[in-house]
């Protein structure tokens, strides 16, 4: 009884972790399509790009911070990461997507294909090979219980938490958290919301529309790229192709919650992470994509708009 | 010279003309050695490609709707056709057709499941459906040991030849143009430009939806098919990236345009192979002309305009009557 607790335990623990990284992505799909309508295809590769820039700003600054405690280092590296993934993002907003928001949706949705495709290409060029992390903190491991196997014939089941994996889900809870407040008690945050609701009538109220568009994108790639470098830590070896594989997945995260809705975007990452989690538990690790995308259809033919999502009012 | 050029481009003959002639020459060089070995593979990817992009262009042009999954519905064809062939009926040449139709149909089939549940709901729910059904078809293709796992089907035979592929881009082109200029075509037009005004109207917007649908899964399915018979197949070949070149395809040449998707497809299979040598730089530099194409041309090279040999002759206006815009 214990040790099934124990394992159950064990295995939230490990869902949390993946969740919130989903979560943080996830987010970044939400808020875009929240304002703009629009799937913002390029945001799981700014998403490998915050791995990417984690990496050279750690060894860049370390030899700065060796008097200094490791969680500086940590700390400075993260806002260094969001504050040039969140400015990549809004660029590519100003250049790429605002001269195309009169033009058929889908030519936006094909360059932001497009510039997905030309940054992974660009990182593929820079590092061709997958790189290895460097540790930012040393990684200690806190066992929090024992329990002998009660067949007595295996290892004892001992309760762990690293120190990485409760930096990596108080990080994310921080920034969810802080992202609810900015959307909804700022006079920023009311504007945003604004926009998603009625986009054509909030700029006659005298409401900058194209800032708070650029400060959506900076704030979604900038999450987007938090989650990458908490994701190299997590998984330190890094390769351009995550941006692929990890980033659609926080895409599904996005719409399984309804994908608009910030909350929901959460709700999903959790759910995936946990999914994700328990699918290898079950069965082997092959099978995890399977799962998750037939997860997805299940959920999208009973709740088309997702858990927390609604159906849009269509003006005729 | 240049009298008989302008003639020729308004003329209806050309067409007909080039095609039994590209017939002649394909059908010549199974016997001749006209064209290296390597002309031969990128001639028959073009035609492939051409394949997927004019049906691919039948959902996301024509419809205006958002498919990322043609290369699902590719492997779906190249799996299960090379199956037919190594597997059920091995080594007779002669059923290839067959296989290939076979694979189109189970295409279609799945595609016809999948079109029942994503035309419930608005048109972004078709992008994220055919996402999940991509991943899901790769990923079962991964798990199932009879054909192969991970490591691909093995001991498939070369059997698309340039004869073939020409024929199904033949059939492909023509079942398409005809389908576009049909009462059908003008129902699925009719969607793209205003789906509630449609239904207002009296099209049935779900069956179109679906038949168009399943139309292109059925050719998707046959590309593969004919893409199996060529190279080696493998569950990762059939991922997103591949997806997003056939899109890449499209919107270069240009949506709601047969003779765009052919453009689109000549130009980017070219471009693809002439540049390998640049390595990674390759899809750099493919990317950025696609942003660009889009920033200055939203709607691709040859955009809802049409190849005038292509359109049928009631479309085409005598002189004097002002053209439609």
């Amino acid at each position: 009884m214990l040790y099934d607790f124990l394992y159950l335990a064990q295995q939230t623990i490990n869902a949390l972790q993946q969740g919130s990284i989903y979560a943080l992505i996830a987010l970044g799909y939400s808020m875009v399509y929240g304002v703009l309508t629009m799937i913002n295809f390029a945001h799981g590769d700014l998403f490998m790009l915050g791995a990417f820039a984690c990496m050279l700003l750690a060894g860049a600054l370390a030899p700065l911070f060796v008097t200094f405690p490791p969680f500086l280092l940590f700390l400075v590296v993260l806002l260094l990461v969001m504050a040039i993934i969140g400015f990549l993002g809004a660029f590519i907003e100003r250049v790429a997507y605002r001269p195309l928001r009169g033009a058929p949706r889908v030519s936006a949705i094909i360059t932001a294909l497009g510039c997905g495709l030309l940054i992974e290409s660009l990182t593929l060029v820079a590092f061709p090979y997958s790189k290895s992390m460097p540790t930012l903190m040393r990684n200690t491991t806190f066992e929090l219980a024992k329990v002998a196997d009660p067949s007595g014939t295996g290892a004892p089941l001992t309760l762990t938490i690293t120190a990485l994996q409760i930096v990596i889900i108080v990080v994310s809870l921080v920034l969810m958290v802080a992202l609810d407040f900015l959307i909804r008690k700022t006079r920023w945050g009311m504007a945003m919301r604004a926009i998603s609701f009625d986009a054509r009538t909030v700029p006659l109220m005298g409401i900058p529309a194209n800032r708070i568009i650029s400060m959506t994108f900076l704030i979604g790639a900038g999450l987007g790229g938090a989650a990458g470098m908490l994701y190299g830590l997590a998984y330190p070896v890094i390769a351009p192709s995550m941006g692929i594989l990890v980033g659609w997945k926080a895409f599904i995260a996005a719409v399984v919650g309804g994908i608009g809705s910030i909350r929901g975007a959460v709700l999903g990452g959790f759910i995936l992470g946990a999914v994700e989690v328990l699918a290898v538990v079950v069965l082997p690790s092959t099978y995890r994509d399977l799962i998750c995308y037939s997860l997805l259809l299940v959920i999208l033919i009973f709740k088309p708009y997702g858990l927390l999502g609604h159906a849009p009012n269509q003006k005729v | 010279m240049n009298a008989f050029l302008t003639q020729a481009a308004k003329a209806r003959w050309p067409l007909p003309a080039l095609v039994i002639l590209g017939f002649a020459i394909a059908i010549l060089s199974q016997y001749q050695p006209i064209f290296s070995g390597y002309t031969q593979i990128i001639l028959i990817t073009i035609g492939i490609n051409i394949i997927l992009c004019a049906s691919l262009n039948l959902v996301n042009g024509y419809m205006g709707e958002f498919s990322v999954g043609h290369a699902g519905f590719m492997s779906l064809g190249a799996y299960t056709s090379a199956v037919f062939t190594t597997k059920w009926l091995p080594d007779i040449p002669m059923l290839f057709p067959v296989a290939v139709i076979f694979g189109g149909m189970i295409a279609a089939i799945i595609g016809f499941l999948l079109a029942l549940l994503s035309f419930k709901t608005r048109g972004d729910y078709l992008a994220i459906i055919t996402l999940a059904f991509l991943m899901i078809v790769k990923s079962t293709w991964e798990n199932i040991t009879y054909v192969g796992g991970p490591a691909g089907l093995l001991g498939v035979n070369k059997m698309t030849t340039l004869p073939w592929t020409l024929f199904w881009v033949v059939v492909t082109i023509l079942v398409i143009r005809n389908l576009i200029y049909s009462k059908f075509g003008r129902a699925i037009i009719a969607i793209r430009e205003d789906e509630i005004a449609a239904n207002a109207m009296g099209v049935r917007v779900r069956e179109a939806k679906i038949l168009a649908f399943v139309v292109s899964s059925f050719f998707g399915g046959v590309a593969g098919a004919l893409y199996a018979h060529l190279n080696f197949i493998n569950p990762k070949y059939f991922d997103i990236v591949k997806s997003t070149e056939i899109l890449v395809m499209v919107y270069l040449g240009g949506v709601s345009s047969l003779g765009g998707s052919i453009l689109g497809a000549v130009i980017f299979t070219v471009l693809f192979n002439k540049l390998e040598p640049l390595g990674y730089w390759r899809m750099a530099i493919l990317s950025a002309m696609l942003i660009a194409l889009m920033l200055f041309r939203p709607r691709g090279i040859m955009g809802m305009r049409e190849l005038t040999w292509l359109l049928p002759k009631r479309e085409l206006f005598p002189k004097g009557v002002v053209e439609k815009p």
